[in-house]
């Protein structure tokens, strides 16, 4: 078997050599700076690569769509960034995004437009699916058959965006063994670090929303909880954690599995 | 029979009064609220009434206690056909005025005097869960005494209403059978119990007829009256409500049109200031009070009926915040009713030295909020909560620099390196160095 080294395209390089790529892959700040969440990043650079997607990446151009500062209610900062973020894609010409993240891609598709913004938004689970519908991307079913996976959906992709069918449309394509929480759909329940969460300690409660999550998750005996999140992925991989799952649960994002499949 | 008219002319009359002083009332308060957003889209609003006020889908994503509602609101929409056609029985001393329907009339009858039981039952079914059961969602820091009594006593007018319909209907059935006249409408399930009546003369039956008729109408009045100042308002409110649905993906927040402006001022000193929109004064960002709301959250807030599906989906309150978006929608009801009369009487500049922020919503609930939707999904009346939340966030941040120490944080973190976190621009391409893949 052959391996090759991945070089990821820049889009300020491609564009000093006049080259416009068709996408724009948005990496989003938990991309770029998430130990656990970079590999998810260049789990779907492979992919790209693979379906020889022709794409770049801001890299160092890149910038917070400002989805945390406007949930948390600073409407100057996002708007500060939002701004600098359209500017630079006009400086492109970039006419389709590419996302992983449902924040960053509720932030394009929603909000961006009030301020200007006229491109056409993909989250990467719409985008795979279509592949593996038209074939382009063959995967292996025998690769991940023993595998049971429940989803959890985001809430910035399920109850946000309507986007329900396609994470399973996927999983289905992987594996036989999917099977759902309690919660799930338009029921699921927030890991619990939307809206800024993330970036702050929980109010005082009785629980954290990541380990009633994780729990549900746990009770469905999967050995695979997929997600579709950055955030997701770090609340969801803390629950396992706490308690004490990490032997046989493991949380991997749709884009891993699907890499693990295809083997590359 | 003339008395009866004038009586009930006057009664009718005074019914209207009151309610229209009362409305009126509801009308001035809402000339304080802000813009929401433009009402437009008619074919497409009519489509979500249809769907989730007429068809409740929302309300079926709890099934078993949905249908019961469905019975009731299917029920009164059919059963205020009858109390119209009472109203002007009432007026112009006619009786079944709507009787030359003909096959029409037999079905609306018909069905009418079937939902007077369902909606019956139905009631009877949601008194005792009140009753008689620990309903957690019925409970919570919000639902004081007043909230449970307000319910019980809106239940207890319905269950009324049928009895004295039904009791009509008997009455209507027996009074014919003994006096063997031809019958106007169809009763299908009063002529089954019409029996009880045998024991009385005919005349008998006739003052039970007009007690339960007078009473009936009556209660309608009086019920109509109430239901202003009571969580039931949501009868009348609740499809206009979803008829004003916000249209956007729940996604999405409201864009702040004077900070775009400002912004866009910041980045770039040379551009062209546009001029505010007439009629835009100089207000505060968000929302820390009354004045501060849009049409939109006060609608909202009439037309909750505390039903607590938004609080008993909520992720914080469910982990045990002090969070409840129940909470958040009264409270903005209760404050308006509060503050309200003095703006009328002084103005919007008006003030008690009180604020919906923290004398009602306190910080630690609007820092709890996820931003999930949980609760905006599950409303049976598209009441949307998040985006008044983020509001009053939006004040507090704006116009108070007030926020949680690590919120501070993640701000100066996107302002200095434009991430939530203290990581370099120069960083961000880290994670692409040395991907190898397989090449099969």
């Amino acid at each position: 078997m052959e391996v090759r080294k991945v070089e990821v395209p820049v889009m300020s390089d491609m564009f000093a050599k006049g080259e416009r790529p068709e996408f724009l892959f948005w990496v989003g700040c938990a991309g770029a700076f998430d130990d656990r969440y970079q590999q998810v990043t260049r789990a779907f650079v492979k992919i790209l690569t693979y379906l020889e997607i022709s794409y770049a990446v801001l890299g160092k151009e890149e910038s917070c769509t400002g989805d945390p500062a406007r949930r948390a209610g600073n409407e100057m900062l996002y708007q500060m960034q939002a701004l600098q973020n359209i500017a630079v894609f006009k400086t492109y010409g970039i006419r389709k995004i590419i996302t992983i993240c449902p924040h960053c891609y509720n932030i394009f598709k929603n909000e961006y437009p009030d301020l200007g913004s006229d491109i056409e938004v993909f989250n990467y689970l719409q985008f795979l699916d279509q592949c593996i519908v038209k074939g382009q991307l063959r995967i292996d079913p025998q690769a991940l058959d023993n595998v049971s996976v429940t989803f959890h959906d985001p809430c910035y992709l399920g109850r946000a965006n309507d986007i329900y069918f396609e994470p399973r449309s996927i999983l289905k394509s992987l594996t036989a063994n999917v099977v759902e929480m309690e919660r799930h759909k338009s029921f699921a329940l927030c890991c619990g670090a939307g809206g800024a969460q993330m970036f702050k300690e929980a109010e005082k409660g009785e629980k954290e929303v990541y380990i009633e999550r994780t729990e549900e998750a746990l009770r469905t005996n999967a050995s695979v909880i997929a997600t579709a999140c950055p955030f997701c992925m770090t609340m969801l991989t803390d629950g396992i954690k706490y308690k004490n799952r990490e032997e046989d649960v493991r949380n991997f994002d749709i884009a891993e599995l699907i890499v693990q499949s295809l083997k590359i | 029979m003339v008395v009866k008219q004038l009586v009930f002319a006057i009664t009718l009359l005074v019914t209207i009064g009151i309610f229209s002083f009362t409305i009126s009332r509801f009308i001035r308060f809402f000339k304080f609220t802000r813009p929401a957003f433009p009402i437009r889209n008619f074919a497409r609003r009519l489509w979500i009434m249809v769907d989730v006020a007429i068809g409740q889908t929302k309300i079926f994503r709890r099934p078993v206690i949905g249908f019961f509602h469905a019975l009731v609101f299917w029920g009164f929409c059919i059963i205020a056909f009858g109390s119209i056609e009472m109203i002007v029985d009432g007026l112009w001393g006619t009786e079944h005025f709507l009787k030359f329907l003909g096959p029409v009339y037999s079905l609306t009858s018909a069905s009418g005097d079937i939902f007077g039981l369902l909606v019956g039952l139905s009631i009877l079914i949601f008194l005792s869960r009140r009753l008689f059961f620990h309903i957690k969602r019925f409970e919570g820091i919000e639902m004081k005494s007043v909230s449970h009594m307000d319910a019980n006593l809106a239940l207890s007018m319905i269950l009324l209403l049928m009895v004295s319909l039904l009791g009509m209907n008997m009455a209507y059935y027996a009074g014919n059978i003994a006096n063997e006249q031809t019958m106007t409408g169809v009763y299908p399930v009063s002529c089954l119990f019409a029996g009880i009546l045998s024991g009385f003369s005919s005349s008998q039956i006739g003052m039970i007829y007009q007690t339960c008729w007078w009473s009936h109408i009556l209660l309608i009045f009086i019920f109509a009256n109430i239901l202003p100042y009571s969580k039931h308002f949501h009868v009348f409110m609740s499809v206009p409500n979803v008829f004003l649905s916000r249209l956007y993906p729940l996604g999405k927040l409201p864009n702040m049109d004077n900070i775009t402006r400002e912004v866009k001022f910041m980045l770039d000193p040379n551009t062209p200031i546009e001029p505010p929109p007439a009629g835009l004064t100089t207000e505060r960002f968000g929302i820390k009070d009354a004045e501060d709301i849009s049409w939109k959250n006060y609608l909202d807030s009439l037309a909750c009926t505390e039903c607590g599906r938004c609080t008993s989906v909520c992720p914080a309150n469910i982990t045990g915040k002090r969070l409840s978006p129940r909470k958040i929608i009264m409270d903005v009801r209760a404050r308006m009713k509060e503050k309200g009369p003095g703006m009328v009487k002084n103005g919007t500049a008006f003030s008690d030295h009180k604020s919906l922020l923290r004398d009602y919503i306190s910080e630690e609930e609007l820092w709890a909020c996820t931003t999930c939707n949980a609760c905006a999904r599950e409303c049976p009346i598209n009441i949307n909560h998040p985006v008044l939340i983020v509001d009053m966030r939006r004040y507090l941040v704006m116009e108070e620099a007030s926020a949680p120490g690590l919120i501070k944080g993640l701000f100066s973190n996107i302002e200095n390196n434009g991430a939530p976190w203290q990581f370099s621009p120069d960083d961000r391409l880290l994670w692409a160095k040395n991907i190898e893949m397989n090449m099969n």
